[in-house]
């Protein structure tokens, strides 16, 4: 389990980084979700995988007696999809804003920036 | 109730942005409400500080969850500091805002998400855990996202792309080191990390680790390779948004850098040399950038990334000398970049344009303001009784003890161009014979505005130039400061004790 999650998230990255190296926005935004996921498979990898063992104390017993499962990564992981899933929602916005304003997809036609403005 | 104080700025800063959106609509009820609401929080930090400053570093464990396990806000000198100079940089702002934000902007909620940047900083000056810090940068890369395309002209939304997608960038590198430390030493608290790491035996996965907080930070506080968003981004927004950018946003990555590699990545002369070498290179590439602008704001963009130099060689050396002049720095330049933002747009309004080439006369026509603006420049230049003088001796004393030569040269170079590139544009801005230029129609010149409205424009730059010489006649103080913050830096065992007693 843990290999197969390990190749995953390598190849979350590399497919990530390589769609932002694209000169496309839309690719580029597709880019950065995609690596963002595999940011959060990073943090539940990291933090130790253990199947079965809940980290609820059973009846009885004062503390844990076996392994259990770390209940943080899980919430970093909530946190760090809540956070993304904003940002993702507002990028997508910017490109369509950037693309009304700019008419072009092209990240390398975007350096018209010598106006001035406010 | 007194340990509480510490959370006061940052629950007001919340209270003052959710206030803010009951009066979408009312654009004068909001500026009301936000100046005197920064007037309060000025307060409350100051209150803060003067708490940390004679009692020692101050800490709440959220929800009463002792330290390696809840989260943890400290103030040491260094966070109440930085949260004095955040909330005195946003009254500035704020009171700038409400004259120089045109009312279309100022519609869609700029206020509102304005305290939620500074909310976001106050927070990320104040906490103690990591990930939490993460949270933070997100509150602070959000509003200004949405600072940054307010409005959303053509020009600003190119900038915003770019500055989006390294910003992005820059945070799930800082995550996927989250997660590399936690995996390595099982806590997300500063303080507890700063006790596991250096007893880890797998010190490359630690290096590993290290680097990509350093990337992360490093595209947030634009140093050498990872400067490029800056210039491409911080001329498009209002000036008022540009000022608090320039001023505290690439600081809050100075910052992060500051806590991570005085606190939990030590004594490691990898990256150590690392440091040196990316101070050296932003210190040259910064300020050669700035040479060959001629927009007034691309010029002073590229100043931040020079500037930023200083700090990261102060982190490099770190001895307690070059510490203080980091800390000095950090502290003028804080202020004074929230300045010069502030005088491009006012320069912007009086003429209309920010370009070198179409501007002139300014010296002839305003000769009261051209003072005015003549201040700043010399506290960033560091002409001796001005601010930016006395870190620089500092650093250079620190460059000296170390043997340093290249980073001396470095530092010398950096203050001799920052000279050039401000007498060069004191010249061709204020000295030079201007162009008539051609009335612009439907923009509000400065010469037309009410007085209130001058009063508005020019107070803020009044109050920072009041603060700027503050730290440049009053250099002892700061030098006190600066030097307590530096000798708290240098030895980690008082943060660790104030965060966990019970590891003594």
């Amino acid at each position: 389990m843990e290999f197969l999650l390990a190749i995953i998230t390598g190849l979350l990255y590399a497919a990530g980084l390589y769609m932002m190296l694209r000169r496309s926005l839309v690719k580029l935004i597709i880019g950065l979700i995609i690596i963002s996921n595999g940011a959060n498979l990073l943090i539940f990898l990291l933090g130790r995988i253990t199947k079965g063992h809940p980290p609820i104390i059973p009846k009885g017993s004062e503390v844990f007696t076996e392994i259990y499962a770390d209940p943080v990564p899980q919430a970093l992981i909530l946190t760090a999809i809540v956070i993304s899933f904003g940002l993702q929602s507002f990028a997508i916005i910017l490109i369509k804003r950037a693309y009304q304003a700019v008419k072009t997809d092209d990240l390398d036609e975007m350096n018209t920036i010598e106006e001035d403005i406010r | 109730m007194t340990q509480q104080l510490l959370l006061y700025p940052l629950l007001f800063q919340l209270f003052l942005s959710i206030l803010l959106m009951f009066f979408w609509t009312k654009i004068e009820t909001q500026k009301v409400i936000s100046i005197v609401g920064s007037c309060i929080a000025v307060f409350l930090s100051a209150l803060l500080f003067y708490e940390v400053w004679n009692f020692g570093t101050q800490t709440v464990q959220a929800a009463n969850w002792e330290a390696p396990y809840g989260i943890t806000f400290v103030a040491d000198t260094l966070s109440a500091t930085l949260v004095l100079l955040t909330s005195i940089a946003g009254l500035a702002v704020s009171l700038y805002s409400s004259a120089s934000v045109i009312p279309a902007r100022l519609r869609f909620g700029y206020f509102s998400i304005y305290h939620f940047l500074l909310l976001g900083l106050t927070g990320a000056f104040l906490t103690g855990d990591i990930f939490n810090l993460y949270v933070w940068f997100e509150i602070i890369i959000i509003s200004s996202f949405v600072l940054i395309t307010l409005g959303g002209e053509k020009a600003q939304i190119e900038g915003a792309v770019k500055y989006f997608t390294l910003n992005i960038l820059a945070s799930i590198i800082f995550l996927t080191a989250i997660a590399v430390l936690y995996g390595l030493a099982g806590s997300l608290n500063m303080a507890d990390l700063a006790v596991l790491v250096p007893q880890l035996e797998n010190r490359r996965l630690v290096e590993v680790a290290a680097i990509l907080f350093l990337v992360g930070f490093g595209i947030k506080s634009a140093v050498f390779p990872l400067y490029f968003w800056l210039p491409a981004s911080y001329h498009t927004p209002p000036s008022a948004v540009a000022a608090i950018f320039g001023g505290l946003l690439t600081k809050v990555g100075v910052y992060a850098l500051i806590r991570i590699f005085s606190l939990i990545f030590l004594k490691d002369v990898f990256l150590d040399e690392i440091l040196m070498v990316i101070a050296v290179l932003t210190l040259f590439s910064g300020a050669i950038g700035s040479l060959v602008q001629r927009n007034v704001r691309k010029a002073f963009s590229y100043l931040i990334i020079c500037h930023i130099g200083f700090m990261i060689g102060g982190l490099a050396m770190f001895t307690k000398v070059a510490l203080t002049g980091m800390v000095f720095y950090l502290i003028h330049d804080i202020m004074v970049k929230t300045n010069l933002f502030m005088i491009s747009g006012l320069i912007y309004r009086i003429k209309g344009t920010n370009n070198m080439k179409y501007l002139g006369d300014l010296y002839d026509k305003f000769p009261k303001l051209s003072f005015l603006m003549f201040i700043p420049f010399l506290s960033l230049i560091g002409v001796p009784p001005f601010s930016g003088f006395w870190p620089k001796i500092s650093l250079i004393l620190a460059t000296l003890e170390q043997k340093n030569y290249i980073l001396l040269g470095a530092i010398i170079f950096g203050s001799l161009l920052t000279l050039i590139i401000i007498a060069r544009l004191w010249s061709e801005v204020f000295w030079k014979k201007g162009e008539e230029l051609p009335v612009r129609k439907h923009f509000l010149y400065y010469q037309k505005m009410t007085n209130l409205k001058k009063v508005q424009f020019i107070a803020p730059i009044i109050m920072l130039t009041g603060v700027s010489l503050y730290i440049g006649f009053g250099a002892e103080h700061i030098q006190q400061l600066s030097s307590r913050i530096a000798s708290e830096l240098f030895d980690n065992t008082s943060y660790i004790e104030a965060v966990m007693p019970q590891n003594k």
